[in-house]
This record gives structure tokens, C-alpha cells and sequence, in this order.
């Protein structure tokens, strides 16, 4: 890790780059601070808060944020009094540790690499953009960052939401959206793509702060069209939430309120007032992209974020560089995550020979042993999480409380737990306690408990001597309210987890070879890609399709949105994968039966029809899912009934043909047909997209043609935008329509007639056009079967579930399955070749690393009591436990690389000959003890 | 990571520490390779290190 530096030049070639950096000074030394933050409470000088985007006054010496990485303070240069004007050094002998070396210079570094991921991320819209909404002219007028950071409980105001101008709880406010994007007058034409999601979020949280504030949200169109999203803007609305589909013209203080002009779809112009304005602003393109590009030598296009093409997503115009996240263009976390993945496998591709070569692999000290003879020695680490906990749990109480319990030898709080410099406290203590216990009273096991195992791992203790109390969720969360019970339920969490403590034992930890090769369902775009990135690493996997050839979807697709004919693009990829000697595709196939467990997989898969059919078994370590979906096809609009009536689909192959009337003059395109609340639920994504590319296609081979669009919302999201502007400047009418007043289509003979209300001119609309075209949405072929096989939880439209919405997107719930393309969610070509490309990288971690740790979590087998009745084997979802033969007994025994350890098996089994590690029996009894403990106490001290 | 070897073989640049960059950082590491993550501010993180919550489960962000 690299910080506070500079990149100033690149030169070489794909495999062999020198990057020159200039590292500048942080006139601290890392290895000494200890981040105790003594210095910045003796600095005398002010200095603007960037973190908290200007809202509070820090020093110029300082860390932005308690578990900042590294958690090493730094002294801004541009407001120091010493760097400035050559005095006052107060910091110097404050610093316990002496870390503070004002003699630092600005050091230069080449750096030989590779490949390079550009990762800048994105830049602020500038503040004349935001002017107009007289933003710099009323305190009460923020953009969305200083609002997010006002609403964080550890940001400035301690999650307090009050008007800058005088102190009061605002009881109305309003969002203002698209500001700085798809905004001309700022030349950022594009949609930001996340500012929708985040108004909407911002909005929630504030409504939980106070649930009788007024929220209004301005906007043209909301963009919530990624997976399950339109779901929480329909909770928004739910709990009272405006949403209001107007341009913001002016906003103009008035006495202390801030008067809102705006303009509606049917021509008025209206007022209103608010208490405080939130400006939605855009995602601009990064500072230096310029600089980036003039560096590197990279395209930039016409907005100056990173150029790619639809088939290319992540590579930019220089071999050896990709890149990934908002410089590829605006766009939310989990879009981000899952291009970095995929910005990793191609870049692994680059260099794949020098794989393994620079690699250090961390060593941990041998772990102590720690037997039944040896003395318990607990230690409670109680954290604030800042004030997140202990706000509402007394914390120090609860410390103090530990400190009486039977076999705890020492008790502290922490400010932060997980924070880098808490994890160095731990370790120590561990050491210099010899403790060999630790129960850490924190957050969410789910988020944090592999960062404190790996603490004890780093202090020499075995991580399952660890146990975790979550009193932020379980106490401070759930409890806010109330304090008092809410510290005595802390206590109780507290005693049980020491309870049960002392009786943990340390478990193993186990490694299983893995199988280096993979298998892949479905031979669409995104299967393809999966299988081609993998190959590239080395690999061997077999394609499976269902149908006779590969090509998938795309073969349906005539051309992009960009302008890129898709035949073209098919038959480079079909050909790759057919001449791949790492590739073996099956078509006309199925996957029968599959069994076993990340790295060690055994498939049955069916091929052939009729006579000729086989089956052949393939053993591989890891599971693509890429099964791909289809065009929805709704059952009204009079599609299948009228040859008026046409889905996106086949307009788009009809305009591809020849027939001379391909492009008639008149022509209604209905959007969300079928999608989000009719047939279907969900916004599928591509569908607004899609219009647009075939009206521009119309609009090239007619231009008399006189198209209207009836929509819920255009969700042209990112550079898509530009064909939205391009088609209503070519005279394409839109015309909003509500969910409750659907436009209808019915037959007249050969005519074809709509009926819709138009909502601009505010009436009831006849007509009978040429072609009426319907956007139908998405969905996924087959996913019921394959997930009862896998093990695979699908959501309620029946498309996979990743393990984590925003940090794990393309890995399944089952370790060593993976999803991507349709099967995952709607989305474009371009996106879905990213997610394969992520998901090729993340299935290629095992095969490269070529054995994968089993979780020490597992379920165990008594093989005395058992007594062989075979109960837990019907009754596991995972295909863990098998039985064998031990004489001329039958005996359960766990598979522990397949084990989830759910439990299911050691609560069903009728002479409790299994448990599980880490939860046995013994464990769960002397926790459930500790808790009535407490009720005995409290009678003798009454 | 401490204090870096310049002239390793198998390394790759990742510009930027933000959670594009940090994810880049942790999928090449797994890859097998050398990561260098060369990020402008004083720590990694970026942006999302400023959220409080994340759409639309309302997670906590840091």
C-alpha cells in the first residue's frame, strides 16, 4: 500500500511497466504512531474537515477517521504552522512515541509492474453547477455528501439533522435530483446512475431519525432499475415519502424557509417551501483523468471518463491497462466490486506468467497449545464503536461488570475495536495477559469475527478461542430507547459468552485439494466469457448448453446501443471458445446430477437426444452459473393476437431484415409492459435501453416516422442518456403513464388500437398506429430446478442470490458456486460480460491456489452413539453427511468440506452422538445457565 | 506490507484505493500476485469510507 502519492509516469510494455511515483512526506513516522491521537488535541491550528466535507474543524494533524488504513496519522502541509511559517512544533514533544519527523521529503518510487488497474474512482461536480440552487447563498442548502455525512452517528453532529442556519429540526425537506447530471448546461449529459439509490436511502434514513418530517423528492425520471431496488423506493412511498416528476427551476431563501419554484409535466409552475434543500448531485469524472490518460496514454471519451467498448468493458485503448469502478463510466458499489473482479482476471491474464513470483506469504507464530489442564484465562474487549454502542449502552459498566465474572483475568473498552491500532492492543495483551480466551463485545459476528480470529491467529492462539457479543445490534440498536436495559441485556450477552468461553476447545483447521477445472452451465455471452477467462488462467472447464449451439441471447441481437454490430462480436467469441484446447463445450445438454463441495465437485451431465444420448460424469473444483434468461411474453396488449403488436425483440430483427415497411410512420412503444407491478415485478433494466436503440434505428431508415413512447420512468441510466436526448431531439414524443392507468390495446379488425390518458396534455387519448412495440422485461430460464440441485437460494423473481448485494455479487451462498449474466439479474451485454469476467476471476482464486481451508466449524460424529439410523444423511441440505460401514454397523460421518454448519443434523439426532464445533452441547447449556444466573444474583443482593 | 521491494517480479499496479481499487487489490492478491495500491490521500477507503448506510439495505457503509 502505497499513500499520499503521486503517479507521475508509465513507461515500458504489457508485462514489464516502470511506474515512477512521487510519495509525499506525511511528516509522521508510520511505524512509530500509534494513532492516540494526542497530537491532534495540542495542535493549535484549524483546518477544514475534508472527511466530513467541510462541516467540522479538525487540525492539520490528524487521521480522517478512526479506522482509516493506514491508521497513521498525517500532517496536511497546507495549513501547519512549522510547514507554513516556521514556528510553533507543539506536536513534537506531545508524541509519546516520537513518531512526528518534520525532516521528511517528498521520496520518489519506480515501481516495476506488470499490468495497472486504474481505479481513481470519480470527482464533485463543480460548485458553479450548483448556483443555481443557490447553494453558497443559504446554509441550509447541502449537497447529498454533507448530508450523508450529517446523518452518520459518528459524523460532526453525532447523527443530529438541523438546519445550519439556526439550530432547528428541519420539518420539511426536499431532494433535488440530477444536479450536475443530464444537466447541459454543465455538459454532463450523462445520469450518474446512483444519485436516485442514494436520495432514496438518505431520505429512509432520515424518516428513522424523525418520522414526521416532510421529504420530497424532485426528479425527471427514478433511476432504481439495478436488482430488488425498485422495492425500496416503493417502501419510501409506503411511509410517506413525495415523489414529485418536476424540474427545480430556482430556490430562493424566503425569511428562513428556502422557496422552491418548479415546473410539472402538464405546463405549471408551482411553489413550495422547505426547511432544508438536499442538492442529488452527479458522479463528474475523475480530477486527473486528464492527466491520467496524458500518463498513460488511454482514450478518454467525450466526458472525460476512461473510454471501453460494449464487447471490451474494462479494457482501455492501451494493452496492459484496464480499469474498473466510476472512471469506466458512473456507477454504485456493487458494480464497482464486480468490475474490479473482472479488471483482476484480465490483468492476471496479462502477466500470467509471473504469477506466484512476487508473492510473500504471511506467516503466523505457532499456535500455543492450550488443553484442558491449562488454567482459563479470559479477556473481554468491550468497543464504543464511537458512540454507535455506547450512546445508549454504558459501556465502562459493562467492562467493569465482566471484570467480577469467574475466569476473567482482565477486562478493557475499546473506542473502536476493529480499528488497526485496537487489533496491536490485542495482540499485545493477549501475549502479556497469556490470555487464552477472548470474548469481544462489539458489532455483527457476520462483518467482524474473521478480523478478530485473525487477530488471535497473529497473537498465537488458536481463532476458535474466540467468542463475539453483538451489543451494537442486539443492545444499542434494538434498545435505543432504552439505556438501562439495554446495558443490563449487554451484561447478560456478556456472562453468557464467558460462560461458554471457558468450555471452547481449540478446533483444527483443515485444507482440501481442489480439482482445477470448472464447470460451466449455459453457453450465452456470459458463459462464454467465464469460460474464455478461465482458459486464459490455465484452466480447463466444460460449457454446458441446453440448446444446439452456443451464442445464447446475443444471437437475438443484431446490434448495440453504441453502434457495434453484434454478429461480428458473436462469432469472434463462438470461435475462440470452439478453438480453445481449455474449453470442451457439450450442447444439447444438462446437468443431471452433481455432488461434493468447493474444489472437489462431481457433475453428471446429460447430452444428446434420442438414441444417441449420453451421460458423462466430469470432476471439477468450481460451478459457473451462467443459465442465462429469456424476453418475457405477457399475456395482454394483444401481443401474439395482432401482428401490430411486437416485443422490442422482434422490431429489433425486423428492422435488421429488408421488408419495405420495416420503420411505418406511426408507431407507440409501450414500456414496462408486463414489468414492475404487472406481470412481473421487477424493472428489468435493459428494456429502456432497448428502445432507444431501435427508435434511433427507425428513426435512420424513416425519419417521417412519428414515434410515441408511453413510460413509467426512462431509465437510460449512465452514457445511455445521450440516446434518450438523441431520440427526443428527433422529434420522439414521451409521455408518462401511471401505474393505475395503464394504456390499453385492443384489436379492430386488422387496426390496432391505444387508449392512454396523456398526462402532458391532460386527456384521454385514441389512436391507431402503424406498430404498437412492447418492452417486456426479463426472466430467468430454469433457476427452480437448478436451485433445488445446487443448493442455490433464489429471490422472489427467481433469479440467483449472491452471497452479498454489495461486497460478494457474483459468489452463490454455496462456497465455490458462482452466478452470472440473466440467471443473476436483467442487465446489458456490456455489464453481463464484466460479472462473467468477475465470476471467472473469483472461481479461478481456488484453482490457483489449489487447495481451499474448510471452516473448523463442522458438525463431528460420535461414532460410539451412533447408532446408524441415518436420520441426519435425509435430513442435510448440503449433502454433508454420509453413511459408512465400521464392521457390520452402519455410522454417520460428516463431510466436513461440504459441512454449512447449520445444525440440523446434531439437533435431529436422537442419541446426540453429533455436534458441532465450536457449539457443543456443553457450550449452549452453560450459556443458557448464565443467563438465569443472573436472576439468582439479583435475589441475594435484594 | 511495509517497505517494498521495486524491482519484483509479478506485481501489479493498482491506481487508487477507493473500493474499486481496495477489491482489485484483494482479487489480484488472490490471483497470486504482488499488489502495489497506490492511492493519492493519506489512507484508502475513497468515497465509501464517508457513507453512512448503502441502498437499499441501509448496511453500514465503513
Amino acid at each position: 500500500m502505497v499513500t499520499n502519492a503521486d503517479f507521475l509516469a508509465l513507461d515500458g510494455k504489457p508485462g514489464n511497466f516502470t511506474a515512477k511515483l512521487n510519495i509525499r512526506p506525511r511528516y509522521i513516522d508510520a511505524d512509530a504512531c500509534t494513532a492516540c491521537g494526542l497530537c491532534t488535541q495540542y495542535c493549535p491550528k484549524h483546518h477544514s474537515d475534508a472527511y466530513n466535507e467541510g462541516l467540522s474543524i479538525t487540525r492539520p494533524i490528524h487521521i480522517d477517521y478512526a479506522q482509516a488504513v493506514p491508521a497513521t496519522y498525517y500532517i496536511d502541509p497546507s495549513s501547519c504552522m512549522f510547514l507554513q511559517h516556521d514556528t510553533c512544533q507543539i506536536c513534537v514533544p506531545v508524541c509519546q512515541s516520537h513518531a512526528i519527523n518534520f525532516n521528511q521529503k517528498p521520496e520518489s518510487r519506480d515501481l516495476k509492474v506488470g499490468a495497472v488497474i486504474l481505479s481513481p474512482g470519480f470527482g464533485k461536480i463543480a460548485p458553479e453547477t450548483l448556483e443555481k440552487y443557490s447553494y453558497g447563498k443559504h446554509p441550509d442548502i447541502v449537497t447529498a455528501y454533507e448530508y450523508e455525512r450529517m446523518t452518520t452517528a459518528s459524523g460532526p453532529f453525532l447523527g443530529e439533522i438541523k438546519c445550519f442556519s439556526d439550530g432547528r429540526h428541519p420539518k420539511s425537506m426536499a431532494f433535488i435530483q440530477c444536479v450536475g447530471s443530464r444537466d447541459l448546461g454543465c455538459d454532463n449529459g450523462y445520469c450518474s446512475s446512483v444519485c436516485c439509490m442514494y436520495a432514496i436511502k438518505e431520505a429512509l434514513v432520515t424518516k428513522e431519525h424523525d418520522p414526521e418530517v416532510d421529504i420530497t423528492i424532485y426528479y425527471m425520471d427514478i433511476r432504481t432499475q439495478g436488482k430488488d431496488f425498485d422495492a425500496a423506493r416503493e417502501r419510501a412511498e409506503a411511509i410517506g415519502i413525495k415523489f414529485v416528476r418536476a424540474k427545480v427551476a430556482d430556490v430562493t431563501p424566503w425569511e428562513n424557509h428556502l422557496k422552491l419554484t418548479y415546473s410539472t409535466l402538464d405546463g405549471q409552475h408551482k411553489f413550495d417551501s422547505h426547511d432544508m434543500v438536499i442538492l442529488s448531485v452527479g458522479l463528474e469524472s475523475p480530477k486527473d483523468a486528464q492527466k491520467i490518460s496524458d500518463i498513460t496514454g488511454i482514450e478518454l471519451n467525450k466526458y472525460d471518463f476512461c473510454k471501453t467498448e460494449t464487447f471490451a468493458p474494462l479494457e482501455t485503448s492501451q494493452d496492459g491497462i484496464v480499469v474498473a469502478g466510476a472512471f469506466q463510466g458512473p456507477k454504485d458499489i456493487p458494480e464497482s466490486v464486480t468490475q474490479s473482479s473482472g479488471a483482476a482476471i484480465l490483468a492476471s491474464t496479462v502477466m500470467k506468467k509471473q504469477r506466484g513470483k512476487g508473492t510473500v506469504n504471511k506467516e503466523y507464530p505457532d499456535e500455543l497449545s492450550v488443553t484442558d489442564d491449562d488454567e482459563v484465562r479470559i479477556g473481554v474487549f468491550v468497543c464504543h464503536c464511537g458512540i454507535n454502542i455506547s450512546s445508549v449502552v454504558d459501556c465502562p459498566d459493562v467492562a467493569k461488570d465482566a471484570g467480577t465474572m469467574e475466569n476473567v483475568t482482565y477486562y478493557t473498552e475499546n473506542l473502536y475495536s476493529c480499528s488497526q491500532d485496537a487489533q496491536e492492543q490485542i495482540k499485545n495483551t493477549i501475549k502479556k495477559e497469556k490470555l487464552n480466551r477472548v470474548v469481544i463485545a462489539a458489532c455483527s459476528p457476520r462483518t467482524h469475527e474473521p478480523l478478530f480470529q485473525e487477530t488471535l491467529k497473529d497473537a498465537g492462539l488458536n481463532r476458535n478461542l474466540f467468542e463475539m457479543v453483538n451489543i451494537r445490534d442486539q443492545c444499542s440498536w434494538v434498545h435505543a430507547n432504552e439505556p438501562v436495559a439495554a446495558t443490563a441485556k449487554s451484561k447478560d450477552l456478556v456472562r453468557m459468552a464467558v460462560s461458554k468461553a471457558a468450555r471452547i476447545q481449540p478446533l483444527p483447521e483443515q485444507t482440501v485439494p481442489v480439482i482445477p477445472k470448472a464447470l460451466i452451465l449455459g453457453g450465452g455471452v456470459a458463459g462464454m466469457t467465464a469460460a474464455l477467462s478461465i482458459a486464459d488462467q490455465g484452466f480447463h472447464s466444460v460449457l454446458v448448453e441446453q440448446s444446439s449451439g452456443i451464442g445464447g441471447n446475443l444471437q437475438n441481437l443484431k446490434n448495440t446501443l453504441a453502434g457495434d454490430t453484434v454478429v461480428n462480436h458473436l462469432k469472434t467469441l463462438t470461435a475462440k471458445v470452439k478453438k480453445s484446447s481449455n474449453i470442451d463445450v457439450v450442447t444439447d445438454a444438462r446437468l443431471a446430477q452433481t455432488s461434493g463441495f468447493i474444489g472437489n465437485f462431481s457433475s453428471v451431465i446429460e447430452s444428446g437426444k434420442g438414441t444417441s444420448k449420453k451421460e458423462q460424469t466430469y470432476d471439477h473444483g468450481v460451478i459457473v452459473v451462467a443459465t442465462g434468461g429469456h424476453e418475457h411474453r405477457p399475456d395482454k396488449y394483444q401481443l401474439g393476437k395482432s401482428k401490430k403488436v411486437m416485443t422490442q425483440q422482434e422490431l429489433e430483427t425486423k428492422l435488421a431484415g429488408r421488408a419495405k415497411n420495416r420503420a411505418p410512420d406511426s408507431i407507440v412503444m409501450i414500456q414496462c409492459a408486463g414489468s414492475r407491478g404487472d406481470d412481473l415485478t421487477y424493472c428489468s433494466k435493459v428494456c429502456c435501453n432497448h428502445a432507444m436503440k431501435n427508435i434511433l434505428k427507425i428513426k435512420e431508415i424513416n425519419p417521417e416516422s412519428q414515434i410515441i413512447v408511453l413510460y413509467r420512468d426512462i431509465r437510460t441510466y449512465g452514457f445511455a442518456e445521450d440516446a434518450y436526448l438523441e431520440a427526443r431531439k428527433k422529434g420522439v414524443i414521451f409521455i408518462p403513464y401511471d401505474v393505475d392507468r395503464k394504456p390499453e390495446v385492443s384489436s379492430k379488425g386488422t387496426k390496432v388500437q391505444v387508449d392512454f390518458f396523456d398526462s402532458i396534455m391532460q386527456e384521454d387519448v385514441s389512436m391507431t398506429p402503424d406498430l404498437v412495440v412492447l418492452s417486456v422485461g426479463i426472466v430467468p430460464d430454469g433457476t427452480e430446478e437448478l436451485s433445488k440441485m445446487l443448493k442455490l437460494p433464489v429471490n422472489a423473481n427467481g433469479f440467483f442470490l449472491e452471497a452479498h448485494v454489495k461486497l460478494r455479487p457474483v459468489e452463490a451462498a454455496v462456497d465455490g458456486i458462482y452466478i452470472c449474466g440473466l440467471a443473476h439479474a436483467p442487465k446489458p451485454v456490456e455489464e453481463t460480460i464484466v460479472q462473467a469476467q468477475a465470476a471467472a476471476a473469483k472461481a479461478s482464486m481456488p484453482l490457483v491456489n489449489g487447495y481451499v481451508t474448510v471452516d473448523p466449524i463442522v458438525s463431528s460424529v460420535e461414532e460410539d452413539k451412533c447408532i446408524g439410523c441415518g436420520i441426519c444423511v435425509s435430513l442435510c441440505p448440503y449433502g454433508a453427511i454420509q453413511m459408512k460401514k465400521v464392521g457390520k454397523k452402519k455410522k454417520a460421518e460428516t463431510v466436513s468440506a461440504s459441512c454449512k454448519a447449520c445444525g440440523i443434523c446434531a439437533s435431529h439426532c436422537p442419541t446426540f452422538a453429533i455436534s458441532m464445533g465450536g457449539f457443543t452441547n456443553e457450550q449452549l447449556i452453560s450459556q443458557i445457565e448464565a443467563f438465569g444466573n443472573n436472576k439468582v444474583e439479583e435475589k441475594v443482593n435484594a | 506490507m511495509g517497505k517494498a521491494i521495486t524491482q519484483r517480479e509479478g506485481a501489479v499496479m493498482i491506481l487508487g484505493g477507493g473500493i474499486a481499487g481496495i477489491q482489485a487489490a484483494l482479487d489480484m492478491t488472490d490471483l497470486g500476485y504482488y499488489v502495489y495500491l497506490v492511492e493519492k490521500s493519506p489512507a484508502v477507503g475513497g468515497v465509501m469510507a464517508q457513507l453512512d448506510k448503502t441502498f437499499p439495505t441501509n448496511d453500514c457503509s465503513l
